[in-house]
């Protein structure tokens, strides 16, 4: 079994265009919430997300890429490019040949099926452009991602939905520990943000009109964002032979389905993924500082949550921090916990817990210590990070400060 | 069919009950209509009538829209009606 820790990470979601610019908006407890700005917003209900601002990928790509590159494909290259640049790795011969990609994505290239359909069926066009397939797919951005780095061993994407990316970097984690691949380029990224997207949120009655209040007794459900997150897992051995630069390590992680409900969350399938994680990471539950909730904002997600998370840290829940950064990024979807592993790693690395910023009131069924509003100064030597998907399909992360 | 037929009719398909077993004075948990279930039968109270419901599922409580009864429903479509009609 070898150690895994992470060299490298890169972001774009609506806090900023890259993880410093990211960490200092979630250290200021930042919202990246506003009008939701695309064509036909005035026709939704719900108006609000946390958009991605000043992304121009015409500065970035080409035109050829432009016609290949979903928006869910241009943010997961920009933070393939921040993470693989922080790593200083080059992949070629027998590192390209075993390294690889593994990305998160609920909905794949979702604004590429909205801008055809309503091509097609609105206006009535009968011809789209010849790359819409390759384009939409759901593992175009970790192909084009092992395309441009050359990375060459196992590449792939998970569809769990809000668990997408918890599943994908904890499937590059036990390759990387057992030892089959010493790099993998992992995490997920989700661009729902256009018309049909968030229409189809908006039916299911669990939207937020006004702000993500994760926690506090007068939320009143999610709030969508959009993004991505990416990081660099390597052998830890390998790591240190050619003396790069350890963000912290990943420890162990578990997966567990609650077999009950397609979209109610459960106590006990959060519960056993929590436990588990620590169990794989041989970390006793007194020893978790900090963990970065799933926090969606809604009803029943904050409160289940709470309810594992005492059921697994009995008393020590009531000293350990749990906050959500879904509060300041919005619910990044497939990409989501990607990009709140930024917030572990700002913990581990830096000592800086983020806060669950719009936190107001109490909520008896969500009594944790959960950072209000305001990020706090604490040295952190081991968090957790919880994705819980629609589907019941729960993926827990363990780290550790190196 | 009147409103209250109307409403009836929509709520005993989602219980997968006969419209007869259905009275004013139902809860939707009389009914074993879940939370998800509100929100279908929302949807569905919204295409018949060609009505928008304010309604969110996190906060049932706060909603302007009262789901108590069957009765408190009826009333509300009632009132969207003549509101958005």
């Amino acid at each position: 079994m070898k150690r895994v820790v992470i060299t490298g990470a890169g972001t774009v979601n609506a806090l900023g265009l890259s993880v410093p610019d990211t960490l200092a908006a979630m250290r200021e407890g930042e919202c990246g919430i506003g009008p939701l700005n695309f064509r036909d917003a005035e026709r939704l209900s719900i108006r609000i997300g946390a958009q991605v601002q000043g992304f121009e990928a015409e500065t970035r790509y080409n035109r050829q890429q432009i016609a290949l590159y979903d928006r869910f494909t241009q943010f997961t290259l920009a933070a393939a490019r921040e993470a693989i640049a922080q790593a200083d790795l080059n992949f070629s011969g027998d590192l390209a040949d075993r390294a690889g990609v593994i990305l998160g994505t609920a909905g794949g290239g979702v604004s590429t099926w909205d801008d055809n359909y309503r091509a097609v069926y609105q206006e009535g066009k009968n011809r789209v452009h010849p790359f819409v397939v390759p384009k939409l797919m759901n593992n175009a951005a970790a192909s084009h991602v092992s395309m441009e780095w050359n990375l060459r061993g196992p590449c792939f994407t998970v569809s769990t939905a809000c668990a997408s990316s918890n599943h994908a970097m904890a499937q590059a984690f036990a390759m990387v520990r057992s030892g089959m691949a010493p790099v993998m380029v992992t995490g997920g990224s989700e661009s729902m943000l256009c018309f049909g997207g968030v229409k189809a949120w908006e039916g299911l009655r669990v939207m937020s009109h006004d702000a993500c209040r994760p926690f506090s007794a007068n939320r009143n459900g999610m709030v969508q964002g959009e993004g991505a997150g990416v990081f660099v897992f390597e052998d830890y051995d390998h790591a240190r032979a050619r003396g790069a630069d350890i963000l912290c390590e990943v420890a162990g992680f578990a997966m567990t389905s609650d077999a009950s409900d397609i979209v109610m969350p459960s106590t006990a399938g959060a519960a056993r993924a929590m436990q588990g994680a620590l169990n794989d990471a041989r970390i006793n539950a007194d020893e978790v500082g900090y963990i970065n909730a799933h926090g969606t904002g809604t009803s029943a997600n904050d409160k289940t949550e709470c309810a594992a998370v005492k059921e697994v840290f009995a008393a020590h829940a009531d000293r350990l921090m749990i906050s959500s950064t879904k509060s300041m990024h919005g619910h990044i979807i497939g990409g989501t916990g990607a990009v709140e592993l930024l917030a572990c790693i700002m913990a581990l690395r830096d000592g800086v817990v983020a806060p669950t910023i719009g936190y107001q009131e109490p909520d008896p069924d969500c009594a944790l210590d959960v950072v209000p509003n305001v990020a706090r100064d604490v040295q952190i030597d081991v968090a957790l990070s919880n994705a819980f998907a629609f589907g019941g399909l729960n993926a827990v992360l363990a780290l550790r400060r190196v | 069919m009147s409103t209250q037929d109307k409403v009836i009719t929509i709520l005993a398909e989602q219980a997968m009950i006969a419209p007869q077993a259905v009275t004013l004075d139902s809860t939707l948990e009389d009914l074993g209509i879940d939370s998800m279930g509100v929100v279908e039968s929302i949807f569905a109270i919204e295409e018949t009538f060609e009505i928008t419901v304010p309604f969110n599922a996190n906060t049932p409580g706060e909603n302007t829209f009262d789901i108590s009864t069957v009765r408190s429903i009826v009333a509300g479509v009632e009132r969207l009606k003549a509101e958005q009609g």
